[in-house]
C-alpha cells in the first residue's frame, strides 16, 4: 500500500516535466494564445489538479500531455522521453462520450487489452470490473447505466491497461453532486491501490482540495500558472477544518472571486 | 343516391371523436381502422359520383363505372390472386429490389466510410456524388434500357443507382460527423488500422447507416414500380401498366394497394434493425415510444405538447 499522506518519502522522481509550453491556435482572422510559458513538474504517484476558469487552457494542456495536440513551443517529457503521440501509458478519462455506446460495459473495459491473450483479457477485465463495482452490469450497454456507472466504466477501462499516468478532463462534471462526492472517494481509493500519477482538470474548488496533493491554479487567456498550492492534509479530508477553509480562501483569492457571497 | 357510405363514414368520425375524448387510450387498431373506413367511404362516394348512365332510346340501360369502387377492386383482383400472377409479380419486384439494394449497400457503405474517413477521398468523391444524386432514377430509364435491354438487369441497375446515393452520402456524413472523442479513445488504447475501423468507426456510424439504408429502400421501392412500367414485363409496376392497357382500372388500383402494403412491410423490416443492441443507443427514445397507458407516459406526452404542466 502506498502511504496516504502528502510528502511521502518515496523518492520524488519526476514523472512529467513540462518546460516553456506555449500553445497558439490560429483562427480565421487572428491568433489565440491558449497557453503561455507553462512550467510544471509532476512527481511519480502524485495527484495534481489543474484548477481554473473555463477557457484557461487546462484541457488543451491535458491534450498536449496526452499526445493529442502538439505544442507551439516548449516540451513535455514523460520519464525523460519527449511525448510524440497518444500512448497506453498515459490514458485519458473524458467527461462524456469517452466510452463506446455500442459496446457492453465488459467490452468497454476490455478495449485496451485487445493485443493480449484471451485468458489474460478475461482475467484483467474481471478484476477491474469488480474493482470499480460494476458486477452484474457486465452485459449492460452505456445507455442503460446511470451517469455514475458510466464513469466507473470509463475508470475501469483506463485502469485496465495499467497506465503510469491517468489524465482526467473534468471526469465528474456531468454527475449530480451526491454521485460526484461518492466518485471522488472511489477515485482516491483506486489511486491508492493502483499507484498511478493523476492529472485532473476541474473548475470545482472543493473538488480540487478534496483530491489533490497539489493544485495548479491557472489564469485565463492566455492560460498561465498563477500559483501552485500544496494541500498538506491527510485523507479523508475534513471539509470543516480550519486548514481546509484556509486553502479554499487562498484558491478563491487566486481565482479572483469573492469567497463571501 | 346511395346513403350507406355517408352513414358509415359519419359513424367512423363519431368513433374517432369519442376515442379522443376518452381518458383511457383506445385499442391500438381502432383509430387506424376508423381512418381507413373513412378513406374507403370517400372512395366509394367519389366512384359513385363519377358513374354515368348509359341510355338507349331514352331508357336507362345501366350505370357505367368509370372509376373502380372498392368492391369492384376486390373482385377485380380475384383473378390475379387466384392464378398466382400477383404472387409471382410481387416476388419479381421484391427480388429486383433486394438484389439492387444489396449491390448499392455493398458498394456504397465501404465507399462512404472510406471517403468520410479520408479527406482527400471525400474531396474527390463528394462533388460527383452530390451532382449525380439529384438526377431522378427515372431519368436513367432510357440509358438503362440502352445498356441492359428490357430485362431484369435494367431494373436492378436502376434500383442500385437509386439506393446508392443516399447510402454513400449517409455513410460519408456519418464518419465526418463522428465525435472526435471516439477516435481519440481508440488511439489512446492502441487501436489503429483495420481494428480502429472495425471496432470504432463502423459501429459509431452504424445507426446513421441504417437510417440512410431505410431511406434508400423506400426510394428503391418507389423506383422499381416506375422501372417495371417500362423496362420489364413482370412485377407490380408492370401489373399497373398492363392492367391500364387492358382498361382494367380495378386491377390498376388493386396493384397500387399491393405496392403500398409491401412497401410498409419492407420498411418494417428495416426498422427492426434499429432495435439491435449495438445500434439502440443511436435511436433515442422517441415520443412515439412513450407508453401512453402509464401515468408517467401521459405526463411526458403532455410536457412534449407544451401544455398543462403538472
Amino acid at each position: 500500500m502506498k502511504p496516504n499522506r502528502p510528502g511521502r518519502e518515496v523518492a520524488a522522481s519526476t514523472k512529467i516535466s513540462v518546460r516553456g509550453l506555449n500553445k497558439v491556435f490560429h483562427r480565421k482572422h487572428d491568433e489565440l494564445q491558449v497557453l503561455s510559458d507553462v512550467d510544471l513538474d509532476v512527481r511519480t504517484g502524485e495527484f495534481v489538479c489543474l484548477l481554473g476558469p473555463s477557457g484557461c487552457g487546462k484541457s488543451t494542456f491535458l491534450n498536449i500531455v496526452g499526445g493529442f495536440e502538439v505544442p507551439t513551443s516548449g516540451t513535455v517529457e514523460v520519464d525523460g522521453a519527449r511525448v510524440s503521440g497518444p500512448d497506453k501509458k498515459r490514458v485519458f478519462v473524458f467527461q462524456e462520450y469517452g466510452i463506446f455506446p455500442w459496446a457492453t460495459a465488459w467490452d468497454n473495459v476490455a478495449l485496451g487489452l485487445h493485443d493480449r491473450p484471451k485468458a489474460e483479457q478475461e482475467r484483467i477485465t474481471r478484476h477491474y470490473v469488480e474493482l470499480v463495482g460494476l458486477n452484474g452490469f457486465e452485459t449492460s450497454f452505456p445507455h442503460e447505466l446511470s451517469g455514475g456507472m458510466r464513469q466507473r466504466v470509463a475508470l475501469a477501462r483506463a485502469l485496465a491497461v495499467s497506465p503510469d499516468i491517468v489524465l482526467m478532463d473534468e471526469p465528474l462534471g456531468a454527475l449530480d453532486s451526491l454521485t460526484r462526492l461518492q466518485m471522488r472517494a472511489e477515485l482516491l481509493r483506486l489511486w491508492r491501490s493502483e499507484r498511478m500519477t493523476i492529472l485532473f482538470v476541474t473548475h470545482d474548488v472543493d473538488e480540487s482540495i478534496q483530491l489533490a496533493d497539489r493544485i495548479v491554479v491557472m489564469t485565463a487567456r492566455p492560460g498561465r500558472i498563477a500559483e501552485i498550492v500544496t494541500v498538506p492534509m491527510e485523507h479523508p479530508r475534513d471539509v470543516g477544518s480550519a486548514e481546509y477553509g484556509r486553502i479554499k480562501n487562498r484558491l478563491y483569492d487566486l481565482l479572483g472571486v469573492n469567497h463571501a457571497v | 343516391m346511395n346513403l350507406v357510405p355517408y352513414l358509415v363514414a359519419l359513424s367512423a368520425v363519431v368513433l374517432i371523436f369519442v376515442a379522443c375524448r376518452l381518458r383511457e387510450p383506445a385499442p391500438k387498431f381502432l383509430l387506424p381502422f376508423a381512418t381507413a373506413v373513412i378513406f374507403v367511404c370517400g372512395w366509394q362516394i367519389a366512384a359513385d359520383a363519377s358513374m354515368y348512365p348509359l341510355m338507349k332510346d331514352g331508357v336507362l340501360v345501366r350505370m357505367v363505372e368509370v372509376f373502380p369502387t372498392p368492391w369492384s377492386t376486390v373482385t377485380g383482383m380475384q383473378q390475379p390472386i387466384r392464378d398466382g400472377t400477383l404472387l409471382r409479380y410481387t416476388i419479381a419486384s421484391v427480388y429486383r429490389v433486394a438484389v439492387g439494394f444489396a449491390i448499392a449497400a455493398g458498394i456504397g457503405i465501404p465507399l462512404g466510410l472510406w471517403a468520410g474517413w479520408n479527406l482527400r477521398g471525400f474531396q474527390a468523391l463528394n462533388p460527383l456524388v452530390q451532382a449525380l444524386r439529384p438526377i431522378s432514377p427515372i431519368a436513367w430509364i432510357p440509358i438503362a434500357i440502352l445498356w441492359f435491354g428490357v430485362k431484369d438487369s435494367a431494373a436492378i441497375f436502376l434500383i442500385a443507382l437509386a439506393s446508392f446515393f443516399p447510402i454513400v452520402t449517409g455513410a460519408m456524413t456519418a464518419v465526418r460527423s463522428m465525435p472526435v472523442v471516439y477516435v481519440h479513445s481508440a488511439q489512446n488504447f492502441g487501436l489503429s488500422g483495420i481494428e480502429l475501423f472495425r471496432r470504432v468507426v463502423f459501429p459509431a456510424c452504424l445507426p446513421q447507416i441504417i437510417t440512410s439504408c431505410r431511406l434508400a429502400l423506400g426510394i428503391a421501392w418507389m423506383v422499381i414500380v416506375a422501372a417495371e412500367m417500362i423496362a420489364v414485363d413482370s412485377g407490380l409496376g408492370y401489373l399497373v401498366m398492363d392492367a391500364r392497357n387492358g382498361n382494367y382500372y380495378d386491377r390498376v388500383v388493386g396493384a397500387m394497394i399491393s405496392i403500398g402494403i409491401i412497401g410498409i412491410g419492407l420498411d418494417a423490416l428495416m426498422r427492426r434493425l434499429e432495435l439491435l443492441d449495438e445500434v439502440r443507443w443511436g435511436f433515442p427514445k422517441h415520443r412515439s415510444e412513450v407508453d401512453e397507458t402509464s401515468a408517467q407516459g401521459r405526463l411526458d406526452l403532455e410536457r412534449a405538447r407544451g401544455g398543462r404542466s403538472a
